[in-house]
């Protein structure tokens, strides 16, 4: 039988801007979560994210090479190939999904993907806990 | 002693925001009602800023498209009496290459035009309801709605300089660095240049370098067809013939001559002021606003920089592209109401609060619940109305 269960809070991790521009969010453990995980699991997660999401943003040479064939091709390239950037946001949907299906959702919380949010947020949405009912 | 207990939730049972690259799939289960009374709508159809979009949104521009008409005509214009009038001309006498190094640089020009017309320049969808609420429980604001309060500024520290950034009363959310709102769009705009009507568009993040490689180009195709039409005109006055000759036996070229002086100088100007800006990574909203120039006598310095012009050059030209970030082509869950873009967790909530009042109201009523064999469905909107029942 599926559960189904009630929004209880959201909790929105805001992005971290000390290193200018490039995407990464705050490590900060929200308190609303301290009662459902792990404070070190939490910032396991914010880390990788924040990795992944310096991977796609990396001025290394893959970067600069695709850079320079577009411009080159005056940028029709984009039109049918992926970049870099998209490859490794696809990447990050599944580690996303995975990390739901392993750690948050037998806790009964559920990550939204960034992107689903213009890259602003990492929205945790906290469900309610079904046995404070009975 | 009550035991908390947590149940495995299956993520695929809520109604889970769809990813962008996976459209359509909540729509096969959850839109089967409403795909009988209307087709799924697309988010470009409820798109909240004043932009139009083409080609099932494909293409996007501003609301009022400029001149771009009036900057693809004279373009298409003077290349085309360039290669009617003086190239026949000039291969005869010179060589061919001329109509070659021409073709390529008003190919050029054309489609990186188009590109930067047609580009997202790195619109930012505005805060779902739910973000604004939690940005306004933190700003704790006590006014009521009916007035616009004082402005918001939130502090950070970019590479040890203070930057302060905005409050957008429009799209509900604390600005990134470097982003602007743009009136005529009715957006936020990511790495903000400026909107140009010449191109019908905002100049972002995402087409700067577009806009860059165009006005590039479009000033080497303006003296290049500069250069053309005056070794054109002068051969043709060579032998005495005069210049009032040659301009009869060729009128094209006269007004090409015209377009082509007026033009090159603001294009050419406009080009180098652009190559300073990508050498030092600044836009043209911070340079005009004097932001990073320590006109207030203050040590400030441009914190996005990388202190080095080949640095800088390679980043904003060849840097990696993100991607557009309001998916304009993706599917909006089946029964939403007219939205803001990305709002896909808003369902949830409003069953939420009936859901909440349901569960809080009666513990009877969720004993009767609980107790049901009936398996539960997924939707918690179904779910509001078993238990209502």
């Amino acid at each position: 039988m599926r559960q189904q269960a009630a929004v209880a809070a959201k909790v929105f991790i805001q992005r971290d801007y000390t290193n200018g521009t490039v995407c990464q969010f705050q490590t900060k453990f929200p308190s609303e979560l301290e009662t459902r995980l792990d404070k070190q699991q939490f910032e396991e997660t914010v880390r990788t994210l924040n990795n992944l999401y310096a991977e796609a943003e990396k001025l290394g040479s893959q970067s600069y090479i695709e850079g320079c064939l577009a411009c080159l091709t005056a940028y029709t390239v984009f039109l049918c190939m992926e970049t870099h950037y998209e490859k490794v946001l696809k990447k990050i949907t599944k580690y996303i999904q995975e990390q739901n299906d392993k750690i948050y959702a037998p806790r009964g919380l559920l990550l939204t993907d960034p992107i689903e949010r213009g890259l602003r947020v990492i929205e945790v949405t906290i469900f309610e806990d079904r046995s404070l009912t009975r | 002693m009550k035991k908390c207990e947590y149940q495995q939730i299956d993520p695929r049972a809520l109604p889970t925001p769809t990813p962008p690259h996976h459209r359509g799939d909540d729509d096969g289960g959850g839109g089967g009602k409403s795909d009988e009374l209307k087709r799924p709508r697309r988010k470009w159809e409820v798109f909240p800023g004043k932009n139009r979009f083409y080609c099932g949104g494909r293409i996007i521009v501003a609301r009022q498209s400029g001149v771009l008409p009036l900057t693809l005509g004279l373009i298409l214009v003077t290349s085309g009496l360039f290669f009617m009038f003086d190239c026949p001309f000039l291969v005869k006498h010179l060589t061919s290459c001329i109509p070659v190094v021409g073709g390529v640089l008003f190919v050029f020009v054309v489609i990186t035009l188009l590109q930067t017309s047609f580009t997202d320049p790195g619109i930012l969808p505005r805060a779902t309801p739910d973000e604004a609420a939690d940005i306004e429980k933190q700003i704790d604001n006590t006014g009521n709605a009916s007035y616009r309060p004082p402005p918001r500024t939130k502090e950070v520290l970019i590479n040890q300089q203070v930057v302060k950034l905005k409050y957008c009363f429009t799209c509900k959310m604390f600005r990134p660095p470097r982003t602007s709102h743009c009136s005529l769009c009715d957006n936020c705009v990511e790495r903000f240049d400026h909107h140009c009507p010449w191109v019908g568009n905002c100049v972002g993040k995402r087409n700067y370098r577009f806009f860059y490689t165009f006005i590039v180009s479009l000033s080497f195709l303006t003296a290049f067809i500069f250069g053309c039409v005056t070794t054109h005109l002068a051969l043709r006055a060579q032998g005495g013939k005069g210049l009032v000759f040659a301009l009869q036996e060729s009128p094209g070229s006269a007004v090409e001559l015209v377009i082509c002086f007026f033009s090159v100088w603001s294009i050419l100007g406009l080009s180098g002021f652009h190559t300073y800006l990508v050498a030092s990574n600044l836009t043209t909203n911070e340079d005009i606003k004097g932001s990073w120039s320590g006109k207030s006598g203050e040590d400030v310095t441009n914190p996005y920089s990388h202190k080095n012009i080949f640095i800088n050059c390679c980043y904003v030209l060849c840097g990696p592209l993100p991607p557009s970030l309001i998916d304009r082509r993706g599917f909006l869950p089946a029964d939403e109401s007219a939205q803001t873009s990305g709002a896909d967790i808003e369902v949830p909530t409003v069953a939420t609060k009936s859901e909440i009042n349901v569960v809080g109201g009666s513990s009877q009523l969720v004993n009767g619940t609980q107790e049901a064999p009936s398996p539960v469905p997924a939707l918690p909107n179904s779910h509001h109305d078993s238990s209502s029942a």
